[in-house]
C-alpha cells in the first residue's frame, strides 16, 4: 500500500505519516501541493492519497478534481485532511469524488475510523 | 502643474497692447496701470480655476474613501475578528505545550520505574549465573521476571501512546500558522489602505477595486471556538460525518 500525502505544512505531514505508520501503512510519500502532487501520483503507482484543501499553488479540491479527471487516476481513494469546515465545501468535496473528509484539528482515532471505513467501501 | 492653461492668444493681445501704449507718448499712467492689472487678471482666473479643480478632487477623493465599505469593515470588523484569532493562538500554543508536557510527567516516572526494576533484576540474575541464589530465591526472581515482563509490555503500550498523544498535538503548528497567515494578509490590506490615505493628499485617488471579504468559495480556514457559528459551519467531525451521511457516504 503506497499513500501520497499532500500537505503544505510540514508538521502536519509528519503527523499524518507517523499515524499511517502506527496503522501499519509504511511506504508514505510527502508533496507540499497539488502541484508536486500531482505528477508523482501520475508517475508513482499509489494506491491512496491523502490531501489538505487550502495549499498555495494547486489546491486539494483541484488535485481531487485532477484526479478524477485522470483516466489512470480516477478510481484512487482520496481522503481529504482540512480545516475548512463549511458545510458548501464539505458538499463541494463530495460531488467532487471524495472518498471521506476529516476535519482539523483531528484524532488518531478518527483518522484510522475513516481510512476503515474507505477501503472497506472499496473492498465490498 | 497640468491645470487650466492661460489663454496664450488673449495675453498676447494684452502684451502687445500693452506695448503698443508703453510706446505711444499720449498713455496716462492710469491707462498703463489698467492694463498691467488685466494681464494679471488672466494669471489670477486661471490660478483659481486650478485651485477650485484640485480642492474637488480631493473633496472627491476623501468622500470616495469614506464611502468604501472595506474601510468601514477593516476597523469594525476585521480587526477585533483578527485579535480573536490571534488569542485563540495563544490559546493553541499553549495547550499543545500543556499536552506535551503532562505527558511527559506522567511518562518519565514509568520509563524510570521499568529501568529500576531491569537493573534489579539484573542484579539478581547475576547471582544466579555465580549460583549465589538459594531456591526461594530464585522461585522469586521467575516471578518477578514474569510481572517485569507484564509491566514492560503495559508501559511500553502506555509510553507509545503518550507519543502518539505528543505527536497530534504538534498539529497546532498547521492550525495556527493558517490563522497567522490570515492576520498577516490583513495587515497587507490595512497598509495598503493606509498608503491610499497618504496618497489623497498629493493626488487624486485611483482606487482599486477591492475584492469583497466573503466573496464566494472563500477558504475560511481553521474554526476558531465562539466564531462562525452559523449553521452553515460544521462544529466538529461528528457534523461532518452527518452531513455526509446525509449525502449518501
Amino acid at each position: 500500500m503506497k499513500i501520497l500525502i499532500v500537505d503544505d505544512f510540514s508538521t502536519m505531514r509528519r503527523i499524518i505519516k507517523n499515524l499511517l505508520r502506527d496503522l501499519g501503512f509504511n511506504n508514505t510519500e510527502e508533496a507540499d501541493d497539488g502541484n508536486t502532487g500531482l505528477p508523482k501520483l501520475q508517475s508513482g503507482n499509489f494506491d491512496f492519497l491523502v490531501t489538505d484543501w487550502n495549499m498555495p499553488g494547486m489546491t486539494g479540491i483541484d488535485l481531487l478534481r485532477a484526479v478524477r479527471a485522470d483516466e489512470k487516476l480516477k478510481s484512487l481513494p482520496v481522503l481529504m485532511v482540512t480545516a475548512e469546515a463549511k458545510k458548501e465545501q464539505i458538499v463541494m468535496a463530495a460531488q467532487e469524488g471524495v472518498n471521506g473528509y476529516i476535519v482539523k484539528p483531528f484524532t488518531a482515532q478518527t483518522l484510522k475510523e475513516k481510512i476503515e471505513k474507505i477501503f472497506e467501501r472499496i473492498e465490498g | 502643474m497640468d491645470g487650466t492653461p492661460i489663454n496664450r492668444d488673449l495675453l498676447l493681445e494684452r502684451a502687445q497692447a500693452l506695448i503698443a501704449s508703453l510706446e505711444s507718448a499720449e498713455t496716462s499712467d492710469e491707462q498703463l496701470e489698467s492694463q498691467v492689472d488685466e494681464i494679471n487678471n488672466l494669471r489670477d482666473n486661471s490660478l483659481f480655476k486650478e485651485l477650485g479643480k484640485m480642492t474637488r478632487e480631493i473633496h472627491d477623493s476623501i468622500m470616495k474613501f469614506r464611502m468604501d465599505n472595506r474601510i468601514a469593515d477593516l476597523a469594525s470588523v476585521d480587526i477585533p475578528d483578527a485579535k480573536d484569532r490571534l488569542e485563540y493562538v495563544i490559546e493553541m500554543t499553549e495547550k499543545a505545550a500543556n499536552t506535551a508536557m503532562a505527558v511527559i510527567e506522567d511518562s518519565s516516572p514509568l520509563a524510570e520505574k521499568l529501568g529500576g526494576e531491569a537493573s534489579q533484576l539484573k542484579s539478581q540474575w547475576e547471582k544466579f549465573r555465580k549460583r549465589e541464589l538459594s531456591q526461594d530465591e530464585l522461585r522469586a526472581m521467575g516471578h518477578d521476571v514474569e510481572t517485569f515482563f507484564d509491566e514492560s509490555e503495559q508501559m511500553t503500550n502506555k509510553l507509545l501512546s503518550g507519543f502518539t498523544e505528543i505527536m497530534m498535538a504538534q498539529g497546532f503548528q498547521d492550525l495556527t500558522g493558517q490563522i497567522i497567515r490570515q492576520v498577516i494578509s490583513l495587515v497587507h490590506e490595512i497598509e495598503s489602505n493606509l498608503v491610499a490615505l497618504v496618497k489623497i493628499q498629493g493626488e487624486s485617488l485611483v482606487k482599486e477595486e477591492k475584492l469583497d471579504s466573503k466573496e464566494e468559495g472563500k477558504l475560511e480556514g481553521p474554526q476558531v471556538p465562539g466564531k462562525e457559528t452559523s449553521p452553515d459551519i460544521m462544529q466538529g467531525q461528528d457534523d461532518v460525518d452527518d452531513l455526509l451521511a446525509s449525502l449518501g457516504f
